[in-house]
C-alpha cells in the first residue's frame, strides 16, 4: 500500500438537531470551513468538490456552497444516493484523487429535516377525479402505500428485522428495544447528538408505537445537520507538516455497492446482500478482518436494522446476530463497540450528512480526540450506510502509523 | 353486481379471480409485478404473464400505527411467500396486534373494497387473510 492511498486530512460534523435560524447552505458552510481549518488548507487548495443534499430544493448544493466559500472553478459533482448520499460524495472525491485529477478533494453532505415527520416512499396524492383512472407503473386507481403493504421507512425496516427473526429465531420486541437502549445510552457521551437522553427499556417499549416492533425512540431522528471531509493523496500528504500527517486517517477501503437481483428484492428491499458484498470487498481491500475493528458505526436507521447489519457486516457468524448482541459485544465496553456516537436513533439522521458524519465519528476515535466517549487505543474502524433503493457505502479507516 | 375496477392492474377480478398475475422472465423465471424491458436478474427480454399462487405464508410483517393521511391505522403490512413468489400486501381479517399475527402464518388472497367513484364503479383491492379465518369474508378494514 502506499502511492495510491487516500487519507482524510480534515473532517467536521455540525451539531445535529434543530437549526431554525440557519439554512442548508449555512450548515454546509460551517461543516466545510471547519473541515478545511481542521485540514490546514483553504478552498483555493481544493481540486474537486462532491456534495449531496436531498431535500433542499432544486439548486445544486455544491455550487451554492461555492458561492458562499469560494468559486474557484473546480469541477463539482452533486450526488444523490438516498441515505448513502454522504458516503457517495466522499467516495466521488476519493475516486477523483485516485484517478490522478488532483491532490485535495472536499466532500460535503447536508440536510434540513427537523419536523419533516414520517418519511415514506414516493406516492401520489389521492385521486380527486370523478372516476377511477389507472395510473403509474402498477395501473393503480388509488395510492397503494398502506393499501398494499407499507412504504413508510419504519414499516419497511420493521419487516427487515422481522424477516431476520423468521429466518433465524430469537428476536422479540424486547430484543429490538434493547438495541435502542444501548444506542441511547451511548448518546449521553456525545455532545453533538440531536438527543442525548438515556431511556430505560420500559420507556422505550412504552413509547408511541410507529410500526411494530419499532416505537418512536427506536426510529432515527429527523434533524438538521451537515458534515464535510477533506481528502488528500498520499503523495501530497508526504509534503505536509508533521502535525497534519499525524492526524491524517487512512482510507483503507472505500466501497459502494447496489443490490444484485434476488427473489423478493423488489417487494421488500433487500439490505442484506449488498451490505455483505460491500463489507467483503472492504475487508479484502483493507486487509482487515471484522475482529480487527475497534469500533463500527453502522446504519441503525431503526433498531430492527441494526440487528441485521451485525450479520451483514460479518461482525458475528451467519445467523448469530441475536446471541452476538446478547453477549454485550456491541456496547461501548464490548468486543466490537457499535454506534458509540448514539447511532441514528439518538445522534439523528440528516440524510445526506449521515454518510460523512459516521466517518467523522470513527476518525475522531482514531485520532484519539473523542473525549469522554473515546474508545481506548482505537486503530481501525468501519463506517456503513444504506440508502434504500438500494446503495451501500462501507469505509474502513485506519489510524496513521 | 355493480361494475368493478382493480386497485392495481396485476389484480385480476374476473375470469375466475381474484388472483394476482406477474410478468415472468422466460429465461430465468424471475417475476415482476410491473413491466420490465429486460429482466433485472438475467437480462432476458421475453416475458409471459403468469398466475401467482393465492395461498402463502407470512414471511415478514409489521403493524403500522402511523401512516399517510386517509389510511386507517393500525394495519398489518406484510410480505407473503406465495409458493416462491413474494407478494407485498396487508394481512386483513385479523386483529392488528402482535399476538394475532405470526411469522409463518398461512394466509390466502381475498379482495378488499377501496371505494366507489362518481360513476358507481367500485375499486377493489386485495389482502391476505389467515386461512383459519371465516371463509369468504370480505372487507379487511
Amino acid at each position: 500500500m502506499a502511492a495510491d492511498d487516500v487519507w482524510i486530512l480534515g473532517i467536521h460534523m455540525t451539531k445535529f438537531g434543530k437549526h431554525p435560524e440557519r439554512d442548508t447552505v449555512d450548515l454546509a458552510t460551517e461543516a466545510t470551513m471547519r473541515a478545511l481549518a481542521d485540514a490546514g488548507v483553504s478552498m483555493r487548495d481544493i481540486g474537486v468538490l462532491a456534495a449531496g443534499n436531498l431535500w433542499g430544493g432544486p439548486a445544486p448544493i455544491g455550487q451554492q456552497l461555492q458561492k458562499q466559500v469560494g468559486q474557484t472553478g473546480i469541477p463539482v459533482y452533486n450526488v444523490s444516493n438516498a441515505c448513502a448520499t454522504g458516503a457517495t460524495a466522499l467516495r466521488t472525491a476519493i475516486m477523483a484523487l485516485k484517478a490522478g485529477e488532483c491532490d485535495l478533494g472536499l466532500a460535503v453532505g447536508v440536510e434540513k429535516l427537523a419536523g419533516a415527520g414520517l418519511l415514506a416512499g414516493a406516492n401520489r396524492k389521492a385521486d380527486e377525479d370523478e372516476s377511477w383512472t389507472p395510473r403509474g407503473r402498477f395501473g393503480a386507481v388509488a395510492p397503494i402505500d398502506g393499501r398494499i403493504g407499507t412504504e413508510t421507512m419504519p414499516g419497511v425496516f420493521a419487516q427487515i428485522g422481522m424477516e431476520y427473526g423468521h429466518r433465524y429465531g430469537g428476536t422479540s420486541f424486547e430484543l429490538f428495544a434493547r438495541i435502542s437502549e444501548k444506542n441511547h445510552a451511548h448518546s449521553t457521551l456525545n455532545p453533538l447528538a440531536a438527543y442525548s437522553k438515556r431511556f430505560t427499556l420500559e420507556e422505550i417499549m412504552g413509547d408511541v408505537m410507529i410500526a411494530y416492533p419499532n416505537t418512536r425512540p427506536m426510529c432515527s431522528a429527523n434533524c438538521d445537520g451537515a458534515a464535510a471531509a477533506v481528502v488528500v493523496t498520499d503523495r501530497k500528504l508526504r509534503t505536509m507538516d508533521p502535525d497534519q500527517r499525524r492526524r491524517a486517517v487512512k482510507v483503507a477501503a472505500s466501497v459502494l455497492t447496489t443490490d444484485p437481483w434476488e427473489e423478493a428484492c423488489q417487494v421488500l428491499p433487500n439490505v442484506n446482500t449488498l451490505t455483505r458484498n460491500a463489507a467483503q470487498q472492504a475487508y479484502e481491500t483493507a486487509g482487515v478482518a471484522p475482529e480487527d475493528l475497534d469500533l463500527v458505526e453502522l446504519h441503525d436507521c431503526f433498531a430492527t436494522a441494526e440487528l441485521v447489519h451485525y450479520d451483514n457486516l460479518m461482525l458475528c457468524a451467519p445467523g448469530e446476530a441475536v446471541p452476538f448482541f446478547e453477549s454485550g459485544a456491541t456496547w461501548r465496553d464490548g468486543a466490537t463497540p457499535v454506534n458509540v456516537s448514539g447511532g441514528l436513533q439518538s445522534k439523528g439522521h440528516p440524510i445526506a450528512a449521515t454518510g460523512i458524519a459516521n466517518i467523522w465519528e470513527v476518525c475522531h476515535h482514531l485520532r484519539g480526540e473523542a473525549g469522554d466517549r473515546q474508545i481506548p487505543d482505537a486503530k481501525v474502524g468501519l463506517a456503513h450506510v444504506i440508502g434504500l433503493g438500494s446503495a451501500c457505502g462501507v469505509h474502513i479507516l485506519e489510524k496513521a502509523a | 353486481m355493480s361494475e368493478q375496477i382493480p386497485l392495481v392492474d396485476y389484480l385480476v377480478l374476473d375470469d375466475g379471480g381474484p388472483y394476482l398475475v406477474a410478468h415472468e422472465c422466460a429465461g430465468c423465471g424471475a417475476r415482476f409485478f410491473d413491466r420490465r424491458n429486460a429482466c433485472a436478474g438475467c437480462g432476458g427480454t421475453e416475458f409471459q404473464t403468469v398466475r401467482v399462487a393465492t395461498e402463502g405464508e407470512v414471511r415478514a410483517f409489521t403493524i403500522v400505527s402511523l401512516a399517510a393521511p386517509g389510511i386507517p391505522v393500525p394495519f398489518v403490512a406484510s410480505v407473503v411467500d406465495c409458493d416462491g413468489t413474494s407478494v407485498r400486501a396487508n394481512v386483513v381479517n385479523v386483529d392488528p396486534a402482535p399476538e394475532h399475527v405470526r411469522l409463518g402464518m398461512k394466509v390466502r388472497l381475498v379482495t378488499v373494497p377501496v371505494g366507489v367513484d362518481g360513476g358507481g364503479v367500485e375499486a377493489v383491492g386485495f389482502g391476505f387473510e389467515p386461512v383459519d379465518a371465516p371463509s369468504g369474508s370480505e372487507g379487511g378494514r
